[in-house]
Order: structure tokens, then sequence, then C-alpha cells
């Protein structure tokens, strides 16, 4: 008796903690998306489901335009990073802590400076666009600020060391053994790579993807302060309905969808390459 | 449990704000009678909003030297929504929120403030100053006719801002949907400054327009984003923008202008355009709950003095709600600039060519409002 009921008594502060802060503030959301009314006379549970598909039908654009900016963003940064993370790991040699160190250095300013400082660097006269224009390789017009160039850059920048982070560790535990045996057995370096590298440095990328995919097409700074007129992503809707508007059944009922679609995502990422590799890395 | 919540929920859904104010029948006159300076003052404004020198504001200081009122200056309100909506929690929980004064822009939440009877009437036996010195910046309020609540602070135009030596002069609204400068303009991202420039675009007076005439502005401002001429709606930012060249020509806050000139920016240009622009206020409104109510009184009523007005306007640069202290801006303090300025003292006739923001009074009519602009904004 005693023994089936200690698990749950050892579990029981992780399950407390699931539900008061996680369980609780879900169905208020849930609730909070069907009710109708407004601020002033405030808002009644009305089992309004209506509400689900005019959102998505009013908000369609912008929940797309977000799956695309934080797929596109995620997929760079994993391309810019898989190398770094690589060389750190098997050729850092003594100095691996200082190069982890320089990747994550620029990370500790705000995170507001540092896409301040990409508009800066960015704007039609700044460092890029005016010293291209003075030396006549782009006309006087062209502006990058603005534009879903723009956003996907301050999305892929802002990534970069959690991208990097975990393919790091995955890289690191990988036993160096394995690859010299499969150099004993006349692999190629590519062979190296693709047969016995890549794929035990999987879980690291799938907890890369996860990370940055998740936080990335929820975002709004970027869109607020780099984009332009059609950049907004649903982020920035949410914030406008909660904060601006005060309608809080569209703002709950957008975030629900969010999250429902990401969870799909992340079934059909699963679906399509296993879950060995989630379990592997937990 | 999820099930017990969810009846719970169902049973009493989100409280509305109604009923959380003061009765509408309420007493004030005789409640004024009993209160006394407490000799403290927690007054919220926004960053940059005072004169400062030297990490001190000249202003308050001889305020607390003449009345002994200690004064917590708290510039930290950003914007009225966000401020807005970190107060209203504590409103409807008929609680004080900590301050005797805030400074809040007529508009959507100002008359939320005052419909919810969230703000204690001003008791203007109590105002000599205001009554003797206030301009009609400060009298002629089309959203607080009576002047029951609201103390202007400081007002300001939003108009148009260009950079000359991009377009050359400008006076018209026009260009801000001229192809010419594709790509170059900025709208403001406010959906009440937007949809009132498209208003005034199509030459509609914005206090007597109707919900069809917002649909055409609506239309107008629509065109205007998808032929590509807008490059961004912009919050404060805007003004970076036109600093960096990033744009020809913007909506701007007249105060940003004069600042941006005197800060090595003479090429950036503001203008009231032909068809008239918008003259708002931001206001001094004393909010329900507020322990030192009689404190906050007395300031509003010391900074109505023309000498001490002169100070703050020779400062912030934004329209003064107090026309006599123009001279003294020009004798004592010896600042033509500011005291010439039309943006801080403008004429009867600059004033005649102002509108204000449509009002809406009730959600409804709000809602139609940013159903129509909110899209144009964040497409």
């Amino acid at each position: 008796m005693r023994s089936r009921i200690v698990p749950y008594l050892q579990s029981a502060p992780a399950t407390l903690w699931l539900a008061i802060f996680f369980v609780v503030p879900l169905v208020s959301i849930a609730s909070i998306s069907l009710m109708t009314g407004n601020s002033i006379e405030g808002y009644d549970l009305t089992w309004n489901f209506g509400v689900y598909p005019d959102a998505i039908d009013q908000y369609s654009a912008q929940l797309l335009r977000s799956f695309l900016y934080g797929g596109v963003s995620t997929a760079l940064a994993l391309i810019a990073m898989y190398p770094v993370a690589y060389w750190i790991a098997f050729r850092g040699g003594k100095r691996k802590s200082l190069f982890l160190f320089l990747l994550l250095l620029p990370f500790l300013v705000s995170f507001i400076i540092r896409i301040l400082t990409w508009q800066f660097i960015l704007s039609d006269e700044g460092l890029v666009l005016g010293t291209l224009k003075d030396i006549g390789l782009v006309g006087e017009n062209a502006h990058v600020l603005s534009t879903p160039f723009a956003v996907i850059t301050g999305l892929t920048y802002d990534a970069l060391p959690w991208m990097a982070l975990p393919i790091y560790v995955a890289l690191e535990k990988i036993d160096r053994n394995l690859v010299e045996a499969a150099n004993d057995l006349y692999a190629s370096g590519w062979q190296q790579f693709r047969r016995v590298i890549l794929p035990l440095s999987a879980p690291g990328v799938y907890a890369g993807i996860l990370l940055v995919g998740i936080s990335n097409i929820g975002d709004y700074l970027s869109a607020q302060i780099l984009g332009g007129p059609s950049t907004t992503m649903i982020g920035n809707i949410i914030q406008t309905q909660y904060v601006q508007n005060g309608d809080y059944p569209v703002a709950s009922a957008l975030s629900l969808i969010l999250m429902a679609a990401l969870l799909l995502c992340v079934f059909v990422y699963a679906w399509v390459f296993g879950t060995r590799t989630i379990q592997e890395y937990a | 449990m999820a099930g017990g919540l969810l009846q719970f929920l169902a049973a009493c859904g989100l409280p509305g704000t109604r009923d959380t104010g003061a009765p509408a029948d309420f007493d004030w006159a005789a409640w004024w009678k009993d209160q006394k300076s407490n000799g403290t003052l927690d007054f919220a404004s926004w960053p940059l909003y005072i004169d400062s020198a030297g990490g001190r504001h000249p202003s308050l200081d001889k305020f607390t030297a003449a009345t002994g009122i200690n004064v917590n200056y708290r510039p930290v309100i950003q914007d009225n929504a966000s401020f807005f909506s970190q107060i209203s929690p504590v409103l409807q929980a008929e609680q004080g929120i900590g301050y005797d004064l805030i400074v809040i822009s007529n508009g959507w939440q100002l008359t939320q403030l005052m419909q919810n009877r969230w703000l204690i009437p001003l008791d203007h036996s109590r105002l000599p100053n205001f009554k003797k010195y206030a301009g009609t910046v400060a009298t002629d309020l089309a959203y607080d006719p009576h002047v029951t609540y609201c103390a202007v602070w400081q007002a300001g135009v939003t108009a148009i801002a260009y950079d000359e030596d991009q377009t050359g002069p400008i006076d018209s609204l026009d260009a801000l949907f001229d192809p010419k400068w594709k790509g170059k303009v900025g709208m403001l991202s406010d959906n009440d400054e937007l949809g009132t420039v498209g208003l005034l675009a199509l030459g509609i007076d914005p206090q007597t327009s109707t919900y069809a005439d917002w649909k055409k502005a609506a239309a107008l401002l629509t065109k205007q984003r998808d032929d590509g001429i807008v490059r961004q709606y912009y919050d404060n930012s805007y003004i970076k923008a036109l600093q960096d060249g990033d744009l020809a020509i913007s909506q701007a806050y007249s105060g940003d202008i004069f600042q941006a000139n005197a800060s090595g920016y003479p090429n950036l240009k503001f203008v009231i355009p032909k068809q008239g622009a918008v003259l708002w206020r931001d206001n001094s409104v004393i909010p329900l709950h507020a322990e030192n109510p009689v404190d906050a009184l007395e300031w509003i009523n010391f900074y109505y003095r023309p000498d001490i007005q002169a100070l703050i306007a020779d400062w912030v640069n934004y329209v003064s709600p107090v026309p006599a202290a123009k001279p003294i801006v020009a004798g004592k303090l010896d600042d033509p600039s500011v005291a010439n300025s039309p943006l801080v003292f403008p004429s009867e006739a600059d004033l005649k060519r102002l509108s204000e923001y449509p009002v809406t009074e009730t959600i409804e009519t709000h809602d139609q409002w940013t159903s129509l602009f909110d899209p144009i904004i964040q497409s």
C-alpha cells in the first residue's frame, strides 16, 4: 500500500506546479475565448465557439506569415550554427569554453537593444545600405527595413545561440572512438559526418529547432521594430487585441490557435523524424 | 478540477468596469470641503515631459518651496493604452492606484476613465490660476465640455513633417498619398491619428464625421498602403526614421520636430497642412481613491501660473495651455525661438485651423473605429 502512494507523493510537487501554472491558466484562457461582451459591461461565458473560425478567417494571413517567418529563420539559424557548433566541439581544443562564451557574449546585451541595433545597421543611410549606395551597387530608394527580410534577419539573429548550444551539447557527447572506428573502416570525411556524426547529433538539432521555432513563430518584437506595413505576425495581433483593445476573447482564441498549431507541428515533426531522438536527448 | 473551474467561470464570467466608479449622484462639493492637504503628491507623468536641470525639476522645487508639499515625480507613462491596462484592474477592484495625479491624452482611455467615473471632478474653487490664465487650449475641450475632470498639462499638434533636402516645401496632406514618395512615407500606428488624418485628407471635419465618412477614410488609407506608399506605421520611432533619412515625409508631433531642429536636424520641417491638423491634449486628472487630492489641486493651480508655465514650456516645447507665459519666455528666460514659435504659443487663428479626434462615446462606436483602422495598421 505504502509503496503505491510514494511515487504519487514524490511527483506531487511537479503535478501541483503543472496544475497551478499550466492547467489553470489554460482552462481560463479557453473559457475566456468563449465569452462575449466588452470591457465595460463585462464578459459572459456564452460558449461562443464561432470565435475560432472567425479568428482564423480574419487573421489567417498573419498566422501563415508567422509560420513562414518562424520556419525560414529557424532553418537559417540551423544552417548558420551547425558548422559553428561542430567547429567548437571538434576543433575548439582547450579553448572550447572561451569560444562558447564569445558566442554568448552579444546576448548579454538586452534583447531590445540588439534589435534596435539592427534597425541602425539596416537603415537607409546606415552602415550597409549607405555604403552600397555610395558605391552605386543599389539604387537610391532601396530599403531593407520594414521588409520581411529585415524581420527574418532579426528573428534569425536572435535565435543563433539557442540553436548552437543544444547542437554543441549533442556533438560534444559523441564518443570520439566511433568517429575513429569509422575512419579505420575507410569511411571518407564526408561519410563519417553523414553516417556517424550527423545522426548522433540529431537530438541536438531537434532540440534547437523546437526551441527556436516555437519562440520565433510567437515573436512580435522583431516585426514591430524591424517590420513594415505587411509583416505583422500573429504575436502583434494578440498583443494589440489584449493590451490596446481589451478584446480578451479574440486574444485568447488566437493564443490557443497558435498553441494548437505549434503542437500539431511538433507532432508531425516527431512523426516524420521519429521520437527516438527526443527520448535520447532527455 | 478543470470541470469545477469551468463551472465557476461560467457562473461569473469576467466582470465589467461599469459601477466600479463613484456613484453618479455623489456629492463632490461636500466631499471636497472635508479634504485637507497632506503635504505629499504622487505624480505620474511621461518621460521628458517637465523642465529639468541637473537631475532636478525647477518647477517642482519651486512648488515645494512655496507650499511645503513634497512631490514624488514618476515619469512612468510610456503610452496611454499600456498605462491604462495597468491601472484599470486596480480601479476596477475599487482601490487606489498610488498616484494622486496622472497625465493622460484625450482618447479612448480617457473617455473610459470619465465614463466609469474613475476620476475625481476638479474643485474649480481651488483653482484661481486656472480661471485667470488658462487659454482656449485648456478650456475648449470637446471630450470634457465643462472641464469637469481635465486640467490640460500640455497640448500638441499632429500634422506632417518632411525632410526638406529630399522633398522641397510641402503644404498639403496630398503629399502623404503621392506615389512620388513611395516607400518613403511614415504614418502613425495610433489608430486615432491614422483615422483622423484620413478624414482630414478627404476634407471631412473629424468632429462631425459619421461612420460612412470613417469607411471612406479607411478605403483611402488602405489604398495608400496597398500602393506601397507607406513605409511603416510608426510609434515615436518615426522621428528616428526621419533623422536617418529613411522617410521623406511623415505624420509627426509638433514638439518632436521642434526638438529635432534644435538638436542638429534643421532639414526637418513641420507644417500644418492646408487641410488642417489635430490638436490633442495631455490632461492632468485625479484618479478616484487618490490619497492627496488637495495637493494635486494645489499643483494644478501652481503650474497654471505664467512664470511656472514658462519654465515648463521653455523646456518641453509643446503647446502651452497658458498664453500669458509667452512674454516671460521671451523676456525673463530670453528664449525668443520658443516664445515666437507657433508650435508652442499658437495664435487664435492657428488654433481655429485645428480639430480634435472624433470622440467615440460608446464602446460600440469605438469598436467600429478600431475595426476599420486596426486592420490597416496590422495587415
